[in-house]
This record gives C-alpha cells, structure tokens and sequence, in this order.
C-alpha cells in the first residue's frame, strides 16, 4: 500500500507499484491536468511537483511518491490565479493547450528557484517542455511578466 | 446545455438527406480523374452527380460537402440569466476558433462579451454545416454566416421587445445585452426577453442587416479589452486551459471506462502472421487480447489493424502490449528504404513527366538563354506529431455507438463509425472534444474507428485508445517524401526567361485510390502550377512516384517541398546573377497584377472562385517588403551570421519571411531573429494571427533545422522526441516579430491563417544559411550538413 498526498488530500494505492505516477493520477485519480505525450521524459507535458520538485510523471513509479506530497496543475493555487496561470493568461500564451499545464507546472518551479530568470535561464529550465504549437515566445515572455521582469514590449510591429 | 427549452433554441429538423455508402462515392471521385478538387480534400461529395452538369460551378464554403448554416437558432441560445452560448462548429486545435467563432456572433449579436460561452457542436453537417476543420478556411467560409446568425438573434431580440411593447421594431435598439426603445425609455436584458424572441420565426436574409464594421465591438481589436465594452478578446478557454480542467480527446472519462492499446504492423501493408499472448494474458488487469484484421485496400482511413490488449488502466495495458509476441508478415513494403528511395525520385525528376503547365516555348528559350541554373531539392517524410496523441473513446449502448474524440473531421468519423459497426447514420453521435493539436494528422478517423472495434469487442463497454508516441511515429500518414528538380535559363541580366521545374511526390491520392502514383491537382496546386512570377516560357512536369507509406495532409501540406525549392531556387538565380536576392525575388515576381489561378494551370485555388480570389502579386510583394523591413535587410551582419528571405502564396494567403542565422565554426544553425509578414485579407482575431505566425515559425524551424522520418525495412526509424526533433524553447528565436499587412475593409474577402505561415520559413533559413557560409542548402534538414 502507498501512500501520498495528491493536491493536499491523503490517498492510497495498492495497485502496480511500478505504475508511473501520471497514469495513477490521470486513470485513478481521475486528474487529467497532467498530460501524456511520449511517456519517456522528453516533452514535459506531464509535469508534476513531487516534494515540491518538477518531475516528469510519465517516468516517475508511483512507489517514489510514498510519503510524499504530489502537486498537479489541478492543485497549483486554490483559485487558478498562481502569477505564472495569471501571466498566461493575459498573454495568451496557450494555443491549443495541450502542453501548457506542463510549462506552468516547470514555470512555477522555475520561478521558485530563480526568482528572475533570464532568458537563458528560462531556455534551460523550459527546453525538457516541448510546444508542437510553438508558442515558446510567449512562454518566455510570460515567466518574465510573472517574474517582474518584462521587458518595455515592441508594440509597433502591426504595420 | 443547448436544447434548454427554456433557451433560444429550436430543434433544427435534421434533413435526412445526408449521403451515405460514402467511401464508395468518394472511391469513385478519387477514382474518376479528380474532376473536382475539392473531393480530395473533404473526399465526400457535395451533390449528386446527375446535378453536377446543369449547376453552375461552387466555390468555397458552397463547394464543401453539406456546404453552411447560418440559421441563428442552430448557432445561439439565451438563458434566462442572459448568457449567451455559441455553439463552435469547428474544431479547435489551437487556431484559436471556438474564440474567433464566438466572437464574431457576439459582435454582430451585440453581446457583452462577459456573458458569452461556447458550446462544442458535435459531428452533425447537416445541421452545422460543413465542419471539416482543414486547409485553413473555417473564418475565410464562415465568416459572413457567423455574421448573419448572429445579425439575425439581434433582430429577433429587437422584434421581440417591439412586440411585447407594442412599438414599431424600427425604434428598438439592441445594444450591448440591452434591448431599448428610448422614446418610452424602456428596456430589457438579453436574457427577460430571450424566450420570447425564440418562439419568432427567423426573420429572411435580407430583412437582416450586419453591422457597419466601424461599429464592431471585437472583430479586428488590437487594442482595448472585450469584457469594458469594446476591444480585443482573450482566449475563451483560457481558465480551463491554465488550470487543467480543459478536457482533451485523451480526457475522457466514463464510467466503467476501460484502456486500450494496439500493437500495429510496423510496415505499412503488413499483416499479423501469428502471435502469442500467454506473458501479455498474465498482467493484472488485462480485460482481453485480439487480433484486428489488416485493412483493404485502398486503406483510406481504416483502422491498420493489428492486436489490440483490453485493460483497466492505460500502464496495464502498455505493459500486456509490450509483453506480445507477434511476427509481422510485413507484405509488399517490407524493403522499403527512405535513402534508396530518394535515389529513385532522384531518377524520376530527372526525366520529363506529366505536363501540368506548360507556356510559351520552353525548349527555345533554353536553347537562346545566357546562362543556364539547375538545382534539386529534397524534403523528407515527416510526422505531424501533435502534442496530444490521436485518442478516442467509444461506447456502443443498446445499439447506439457514441464517440468522444479529437477529431478535425467529425462528420467523415460518424460516417466511418456507421459503416464500420454496421449502424444506420442516426445511430452514431461523435462528440467532439479539444484538441491538442492536429496539424492533418486528426482528420483521419482511423483511430476512433479503432476505439469503437474494441467497444464492441468488450459488449460495448466505453473504451478509450490512446496511441502512444510511438505509435504516432511509426503508424502515422506521414507528410509525402519529394525530389523538386529545377532548370532555368537567365538572360543577359540575369533573369529567367525559361523555367523548368519537376515535381516527384508520393501523393495523398494514393490512400484513396491504391497505385495513384500522380500528384493530385490540390497537391499541385499548393505552389507548384500557380507560381506566379513573371517568366515567359515555363513548363511544369510531374513524374510518377510510388507510396510506400501512408500519405497525408500536414500543415500547408504540399507547399513546403514547392516553396523550398522555389523560394531557395530563386535565391541561387540572384546569386548567379550577382544580384541581392531580396531585390531580384521583387523583380520576378514583377508588376502588380492580379492573375486568374486557372490561367496558369491551378484548377483548384484553394476551391475558391478565381474571380474573387485572383492571386495578386502586389500583396507578395509587400509581404516580402515588410518582412524585410523588418529585419533590417541589408544591414552589415558580424561573420558567420547572414539574412534570409523567402515568400510565398498559399490558402489565398501572403507570407514572407526574413530570418537572421548564425552557424558557428562547427557548423550549428541558430537562428536568431525571424520577421514574418502576412497579409491574410481581413482579420477578425489579429491577435490569433499573430500567434499562428509565431507558431508556424517554429514549426517551419523544426522542419528545417531537424525534423525527419526516415524508414529502413518499411519501418519508422524515429521512436519518439529524441530521435523526432521538433524545436524546443533554447532553439526558439529571441526575436520573433510578426507583421500583419492592414486590412481593415470586411467587404474583402478573407484568406487562411492556420497554415500559410509555414511554407516560407524553411527557405528564408536556408537562403540565410548561404548568406552566412555560401552554403546552399538543397535538402531538409539542415541537421549536420554544415558540420563537415
Ligand atoms: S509524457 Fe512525460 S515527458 Fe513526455
Ligand atoms: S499549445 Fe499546443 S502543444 Fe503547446
């Protein structure tokens, strides 16, 4: 039997312990904020704090979650307005979406760590987190807007 | 929420005329010549075909099967509380539709935009109209019915509030969620006189008025917010999205739901030989294990067969399809090879093939020419690879199959469920969820087909598939594989007065008809036949190519091998002429002018009429100023970094692209800066534009820079994002501009926004490659070809 916190609330599992912890949260759980898209850490979209850590769910067993507290994006801030969710917003950041609960979730890590990051520092922690749609622009520019550390934008670039 | 009787809603009658025995009607299409282009790409037909030869000829949303709606009461509802809900028709994959969908009708409806929501509609043409979501038309065709519905709400809010009022309809205003007659200051909220105004018949066409675009709330905002009463819109999924609540294909949740995963044949036309399930059968919570049957051919969207494992979790089932043994009978592909193949279009594009436009005397001028260019291009399979992977889930419940699924073709999934469970038409609902993105992959509905065989394997019980990433590489429909050879011959100034160019392309035509081995005209026509420059004597050939894999639709889809190699071709003409390629580009494609598509071969024109979507040389050409403006063309660059241009004409559409690289001592491309220019006619979310544009920039980069799919023994040699590379965020550039060419008058019509961003990035990179290194680039990737 394991035991963990998903988003605050104590749970157990006495299923497969090397089931990784996305498809426990997505087909258990029944979070599905966490996304699956290639299931050997190389794209992101399944992003999760685990101990306040982002890790990549598709390839973490949910035996390395015993005793441990696991945040999704479902439980990132009560109300949905963490600075990173916020900052998304406003930018519109998201195309078709899929990838950008991973990128908030790697985002808010980020930003814990390194409060204002540069642009280096955001490619470095955000290239494990991939955007078929590209949206990796705004990305950027929504940790810095989350961060304080926006740049005066180039408005004039409509003709 | 949308059959509330309670809200503006009538049950539309569903006409029952809907065509059925499809894949027999679009088998004939494809079979038949390709009279019409618009079959190859929504492969059902739009009329019966005795009609055919009296109707005049339809273009654009009239053209496509089931053709539009406007009819408000299908579009709208008010609830009580005054919320409006717009139900979105079209898919959304991240164009941003169900936002540009839902703004449009509040607009003209004169809604506040606080209370408006969006509904999905599910797979249902008949009462939605047309909703194949491709080719990058959904505002182009849908824009003046949109209006029109939601012109028409307003007015039957009008005549409501005049009725119960007693007053003429004429003194009634509809403003901003409000009704008002001023004269005896009365008024009313959109919601108290809701249900009133949905027991009015829906007032004729012309008794309906649309706004006077500089009344617009929302249409063309850039600045100013939506919700203070006028001024640019946010993405209305924007909360889901950001707190995960946003529900995908690979979403779904039933009760009782279990999981599914097939292991299919590696070899495109391979079958499975034998297999033994005993290690699979052991893992917990495997429900059952079976062999799906290979399909037929043409194999059009079915199901690619293969073993499916039954689970009660996805990882159960991962683990159970991992423990199979199965040996393949891989069938006629079983050697194909992507390296050798190339050899073999080589071959082709280097002797003539079919004449797809021909004009003035090409041999002549050749003979006659100065100096004579000649260059070939190659550009690799690649996999649409969206984020989210195909997914569905299916149950089939006292003889009625419902789907949920991430569909861009929701109609051609109902049919192909119906036909494939053997149910009458009515018998089948396919709703239709968000998708994590598409990009062609999710037009094809083989995979919810497969959802559905597993349903009704386990008595119907919902199932949902997922494909893994895997599964999406190896077992895809792949973008084609291409040789385009060019020759031109240059006058004593250096411009071309003969052009030679020679497509060789497996086609997707090959999926519908087993063998074509021809491009189809819609494939020809993405860049190929309607080149427009000003070059007397030009001839366009099209030599044969083999499918070895499955053919399909990728963003802007054939335009990327013509645009790269016309667009790096044109580049090379400048630099043997020793002329800065950006000035020599505006030359060829010489005055401003507006050509009929059908002149110069392209039948197709993206369906629309030639008359009102002539292709018009200066809209490239202040694409191609803008772009360089942008940039700073002609600006002194430190060694190793150079400037690239390239434009193009794709989906009514004028893009042009300047992109700054640096490649380093050891040959690495960065790119550093991209200017991207569009002129799209007028744009109803600028701001949606915009995003497109930086996302076909660095979908464009990935292609350019890294992405392929190559096959040895008929199979995937990619596996998943290691070997796959698509553009990451350290490789995205910091400087990403976009420029959107003004136009502001709504009476133009509209042109594409989804895919015409694509085509000229990969060339402008590679034309910056050469200015940087005096390299040339002449087949995508770039990858290593520098580091030697
Ligand atoms: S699904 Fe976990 S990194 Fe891709
Ligand atoms: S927004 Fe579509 S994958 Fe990132």
């Amino acid at each position: 039997m394991i035991k963990l916190t998903v988003n605050g609330a104590e749970r157990s599992f006495d299923g497969e312990p090397d089931m990784p912890l996305l498809w426990y949260l997505r087909d258990e759980v029944g979070l599905t904020g966490s996304k699956f898209g290639c299931g050997a850490a190389l794209c992101g979209v399944c992003t999760v704090h685990l101990g306040g850590a982002a890790v990549r769910s598709c390839v973490t067993p949910i035996s390395a979650a015993e005793g441990q507290a696991v945040v999704t994006i479902e439980g990132l801030s009560p109300d949905g307005n963490h600075p990173v969710q916020v900052a998304w917003r406003e930018l519109d950041v998201s195309q078709c979406g899929y990838c950008q609960c991973g990128q908030i979730m790697q985002a808010a890590a980020l930003l814990k760590e390194t409060p204002k990051p540069t642009d280096a520092q955001i490619d470095e922690s955000m290239s494990g987190n991939i955007c078929r749609c590209g949206t990796y622009p705004r990305i950027r520019a929504a940790i810095h807007q989350a961060a304080g550390t926006t740049k005066p934008a180039s408005k004039g670039d409509r003709l | 929420m949308i059959h509330d009787a309670k809200t503006m809603v009538a049950a539309a009658a569903t006409s029952p005329d809907s065509p059925s025995a499809l894949s027999n009607v679009s088998r004939r299409a494809m079979l038949g010549g390709m009279g019409t282009l618009v079959l190859a790409l929504s492969w059902r037909e739009p009329a019966r075909a005795e009609d055919k030869a009296t109707e005049p000829k339809k273009f654009g949303a009239d053209a496509m099967p089931h053709g539009w709606q406007d009819d408000p009461k299908v579009f709208i509802a008010i609830a009580p509380d005054g919320v409006v809900t717009v139900t979105c028709h079209r898919s959304e994959m991240g164009q941003g539709v169900r936002t540009s969908v839902a703004m449009v009708v509040a607009d003209e409806l004169e809604a506040d935009w606080s209370k408006v929501k969006v509904a999905q509609a599910w797979g249902d043409e008949t009462r939605f109209g047309n909703q194949d979501t491709d080719g990058s038309r959904s505002l182009r065709h849908f824009f003046p019915h949109l209006r029109h519905a939601g012109a028409a709400a307003r007015l039957m809010l009008v005549q409501a509030a005049a009725k119960q009022w007693g007053v003429p309809a004429s003194e009634v205003k509809a403003e901003r969620h409000v009704v008002t007659h001023a004269k005896s200051k009365r008024s009313l909220g959109y919601g108290e006189i809701a249900s009133a105004a949905a027991e009015l018949p829906v007032p004729s066409r012309e008794s309906v008025t649309l706004k006077d675009p500089k009344a617009f709330r929302y249409i063309g905002k850039t600045e100013g917010r939506a919700e203070a009463g006028q001024g640019q819109v946010h993405l209305i999924d924007n909360h889901d999205i950001t707190t995960g609540k946003a529900i995908y294909g690979i979403d779904t949740r039933l009760d009782g739901m279990l999981y599914a995963l097939i292991a299919r044949p590696p070899v495109f036309g391979g079958k499975v030989a034998s297999v033994d399930d005993a290690e699979a059968k052991k893992v917990p919570g495997v429900v059952k294990i079976f062999t799906l049957p290979a399909p037929t051919l043409p194999t059009e969207f079915q199901p690619l067969g293969g073993v499916a494992v039954i689970a009660k979790n996805t990882w159960a089932a991962m683990k159970a399809r991992d423990a199979l043994k199965i040996t393949w009978d891989d069938g006629p592909n079983a050697s194909y090879d992507s390296v050798a193949f190339r050899a073999e279009l080589e071959k082709a594009a280097r002797s003539p093939g079919k004449v797809v436009r021909n004009q003035g005397d090409v041999e002549g001028a050749f003979a006659k020419a100065k100096k004579r260019v000649e260059a070939e291009y190659f550009v690799p399979h690649l996999a649409q690879a969206p984020m989210e992977p195909p997914a569905a889930t299916v149950q089939i419940k006292d003889g009625f199959c419902e789907a949920w699924a991430n569909t861009q073709a929701p109609q051609a999934t109902h049919d192909r469920l119906a036909k494939a469970l053997g149910l009458e038409a009515d018998k089948v609902k396919v709703n239709v969820t968000l998708l994590g993105g598409g990009f062609g992959r999710k037009s094809k509905p083989d995979y919810v087909v497969e959802a559905a065989l597993c349903s009704r394997e386990v008595g119907g019980a919902p199932v949902k598939m997922t494909w893994t990433r895997e599964d999406d590489l190896h077992n895809g429909y792949f973008h084609t594989i291409s040789v385009e050879h060019l020759e031109a011959g240059l006058d004593a100034k250096g411009m071309p007065v003969a052009w030679l160019h020679r497509s060789v392309a497996p086609t997707i035509g090959s999926i519908f008809a087993a063998g074509a081995k021809n491009e189809l005209p819609f494939e020809l026509g993405m860049g190929l036949t309607n080149m427009p420059f000003a070059i007397p004597n030009v001839r366009l050939e099209n030599p044969e190519a083999d499918a070895h894999v499955r053919i399909g639709w990728f963003r802007s889809v054939s335009n990327i091998p013509h645009a790269f190699a016309i667009q790096s071709f044109i580049s090379e003409l400048a630099h043997a002429a020793g002329r800065d390629p950006k000035d020599y580009l505006l030359d060829l494609i010489g005055p401003d002018r507006k050509i009929d598509p059908t002149s110069i071969g392209d039948v197709w024109n993206y369906g629309e009429d030639p008359a009102r979507y002539p292709i018009e040389t200066g809209r490239l050409r202040r694409a191609i100023e803008a772009a360089a403006k942008g940039i700073g063309w002609g600006r002194s660059l430190p060694k190793g970094r150079g400037l690239g241009i390239a434009g193009h004409y794709s989906f009514v559409t004028y893009t042009a692209v300047a992109a700054e690289v640096e490649v380093d001592a050891k040959g690495t491309v960065s790119v550093k800066r991209v200017d991207i220019a569009v002129d799209c006619g007028p744009q109803v979310n600028p701001e949606r534009v915009r995003s497109q544009m930086e996302g076909a920039v660095v979908m464009g980069m990935g292609l350019a820079l890294s992405a392929e799919i190559t096959f040895q023994n008929g199979r995937a040699q990619q596996n998943n994002f290691d070997g796959y590379e698509i553009t990451r965020i350290d490789a995205a550039p910091r400087e990403l501009h976009v420029h959107l060419l003004p136009s502001n008058d709504y009476g133009k019509p509209l042109g594409g926004v989804g895919e015409p961003g694509v085509p000229p990035v990969a060339p402008a990179i590679a034309n910056a490659v050469f200015a940087a290194t005096g390299r040339r680039i002449r087949q995508l990737p770039i990858r290593d070809q520098l580091s030697a």
